[in-house]
């Protein structure tokens, strides 16, 4: 382990920058989002979480992937150069490092995705432990720790110094270009800021989310369960539950015409909107009874068949934040399995 | 495979007007060589820039070893536009995927039944013939098929001149409504099926729309077929067709890349949400 002391922290991020482009929580009207870095600017580091969570990195909002150009009935394929320099992000919390392992499960699994891929390697994660975890809270439920993030490093602010711990090969390569500002240290000086985030974790109100129901009840009867004819109803399909949510992964593919040429880029799509499922025929998810359901059966049923009993939640707390209807995945949970 | 949603270009080299709102379309890639091998029952996504991109079951058989064939009705963006195509005409194609009919394992030396509904042949039709050209592999087949009117049967002169003319194989046609010219079976398929009065011993493949398909079944059913005999293939909308995009599951399986062909004990042990 390493530190630094707090007043020096521009410092490092100063050189974090000149080694490649730096990314961190900075604010901007009042909303804590991951902005790049710039000197002379004050950092949100210790906002607790960004409005919106930090898959962008890997999983940006829209992506160009091809692009075509179409003369008479000949079609034209141009290639489409998507970037990929080394990157760093400071700041992810335990909640969306964790959120990363799951979309791994989906983008990293055969077929491989290559543009997601090639993010993910260029990108190296700095975690920031939680010392003011928020009531909206509730990670623990899914056994992440956070007074222990994950990512290539993790990162403690303690009042007066900043600690540092790489956990990766990514993580001890970018450490070593760091040693002289970084000074080496015992790990022990730390534990008692650790012991007081899990104390405050465990207190949290929605921490105790239990999900024995769902793991253990068949994925027919959960699903005919007569709760969703009336959970659903406050829902408004705005879809701002899958916007924030670090786990979201739903995709839409589409063309934008250029004039010139066809753009087809790839974009995050929800699966509450009323289009998502709809085809030339029909509907197979014809009222918002069946788009709410669907989106909470996913994260805590079938995604979790498909992938050895991993949730699809990392308990960020954005949806019980953001949703303007009071709806979330705790909420949802809780009220289907009758706890 | 490593940019999977990254198409490859393909040539319309023949259009065949099936019906008024099928037609059949014939496509090599830029070499005049087949795109990609396929087995029964798997799709292609087909795309063109600006309109739009969807998947399509694949139409010809894998036994045909110079194009592939897609069989499209005219019911949307798209195919609006594949529909107003001239020969020559270049699009986008990829694929192949999902899985496919067991024909070298479960249908193997099989009787088999196949029952279709209008545009519902289209899948069928890829297993029909990589049967009959194998015909050493399969028992007797018989194929029930059954359209709107006399004109909206696909497929109609290779199922008179060719599927006709092996013994061991058998057409059943019917149309909904009596039509002048047409002397053969009128009425739906499902009470068609049963008139039939079918063995069985039989293993059936299935496809149509969903409530011929749901009325055909429980006909099936009632006959004393059991679900582990039937097959059918299934259709949602769909993006990336391997899995990722989200939007075809039926519960915890996705159509695109666990389907689109399932049986009917495996669909039952799902949502009912297709």
């Amino acid at each position: 382990m390493r530190k630094l002391s707090s007043d020096r922290m521009s410092e490092l991020f100063e050189r974090l920058d000149s080694l490649c482009p730096l990314y961190l929580p900075g604010e901007k009207d009042g909303a804590v989002s991951f902005v790049r870095y710039e000197q002379g600017v004050d950092y949100a580091v210790g906002a607790l979480n960004t409005v919106r969570s930090a898959k962008d990195f890997f999983f940006p909002q829209v992506e160009n992937i091809a692009a075509f150009r179409m003369t008479g009935k000949k079609i034209e394929i141009l290639e489409n150069q998507n970037g990929n320099e080394p990157f760093v992000v400071f700041g992810v919390r335990a909640c969306d490092a964790a959120s990363f392992s799951l979309l791994d499960q989906v983008f990293l699994s055969e077929p491989v995705d290559p543009y997601y891929r090639d993010r993910r390697e260029a990108g190296t994660v700095i975690t920031v432990a939680c010392g003011e975890p928020d009531t909206s809270c509730f990670c623990t439920a899914f056994g992440i720790d956070p007074a222990e993030p994950k990512g290539d490093i993790s990162v403690w602010l303690t009042d007066g110094f900043l600690y540092w711990q790489p956990r990766t090969d990514k993580g001890e390569n970018l450490t070593e270009n760091l040693t002289d500002i970084l000074e080496e240290c015992d790990g022990g000086e730390i534990k008692s800021y650790q012991d007081t985030i899990k104390t405050i974790a465990n207190q949290l109100p929605l921490a105790n989310l239990n999900l024995s129901y769902w793991e253990n009840t068949d994925e027919k009867e959960i699903f005919a369960s007569p709760v969703w004819d009336e959970i659903y109803k406050g829902c408004l399909g705005c879809g701002l539950c899958t916007f924030v949510c670090p786990t979201c992964q739903c995709y839409d593919v589409r063309d934008f015409d250029c004039g010139e040429t066809v753009r087809k880029f790839r974009c995050w799509d929800s699966c509450m909107y009323s289009d998502f499922t709809r085809m030339a025929h029909g509907n197979p998810r014809k009222t918002q009874k069946e788009r709410f359901r669907q989106r909470f059966m996913h994260k805590l049923k079938y995604f979790p068949e498909n992938n050895g009993g991993l949730v699809s939640c990392v308990g960020c707390g954005r949806c019980v934040r953001s949703c303007p209807q009071g709806l979330n995945i705790v909420k949802t949970a809780r009220r289907v399995s009758d706890d | 495979m490593t940019e999977t949603l990254i198409p490859m270009i393909g040539v319309i080299t023949d259009i065949r007007l099936d019906t008024p709102d099928v037609k059949t379309f014939r496509v090599v890639g830029r070499d005049g060589k087949k795109c990609f091998s396929h087995l029964p029952g798997q799709c292609a996504m087909l795309s063109v820039p600006g309109i739009g991109e969807a998947m399509f079951s694949i139409t010809s058989s894998p036994t045909n070893k110079d194009y592939m064939e897609f069989s499209i009705k005219k019911c949307g963006c798209l195919t609006d536009w594949l529909h107003a195509m001239e020969v020559g005409q270049e699009i986008l194609i990829r694929g192949p995927y999902g899985n496919h009919f067991p024909v070298e394992s479960e249908l193997k030396q099989k009787n088999l039944l196949f029952i279709a509904g209008g545009i519902g042949l289209a899948p069928l039709r890829s297993v029909i013939n990589y049967c009959r050209d194998n015909r050493n592999d399969y028992g007797v087949l018989d194929i029930v098929y059954g359209s709107r009117s006399k004109d909206d049967l696909v497929d109609y002169r290779e199922i008179l001149e060719e599927w006709t003319a092996d013994e061991r194989t058998r057409v059943h046609l019917t149309i909904d409504r009596p039509q002048d010219g047409w002397d053969g079976h009128v009425g739906f398929v499902p009470d068609f099926v049963r008139e039939l009065a079918f063995d069985t011993d039989k293993t059936v493949l299935l496809c149509g729309p969903p409530i011929m398909i749901k009325f055909t079944l429980q006909k099936l059913l009632e006959m004393g077929f059991a679900k582990t005999q039937i097959y059918t293939t299934m259709e949602l909308r769909m993006k990336c067709g391997v899995g990722k995009c989200g939007r075809c599951n039926i519960g915890s399986k996705y159509v695109c890349k666990d389907g689109p062909v399932f049986r009917f004990d495996e669909l039952d042990e799902l949502p009912d949400e297709y």
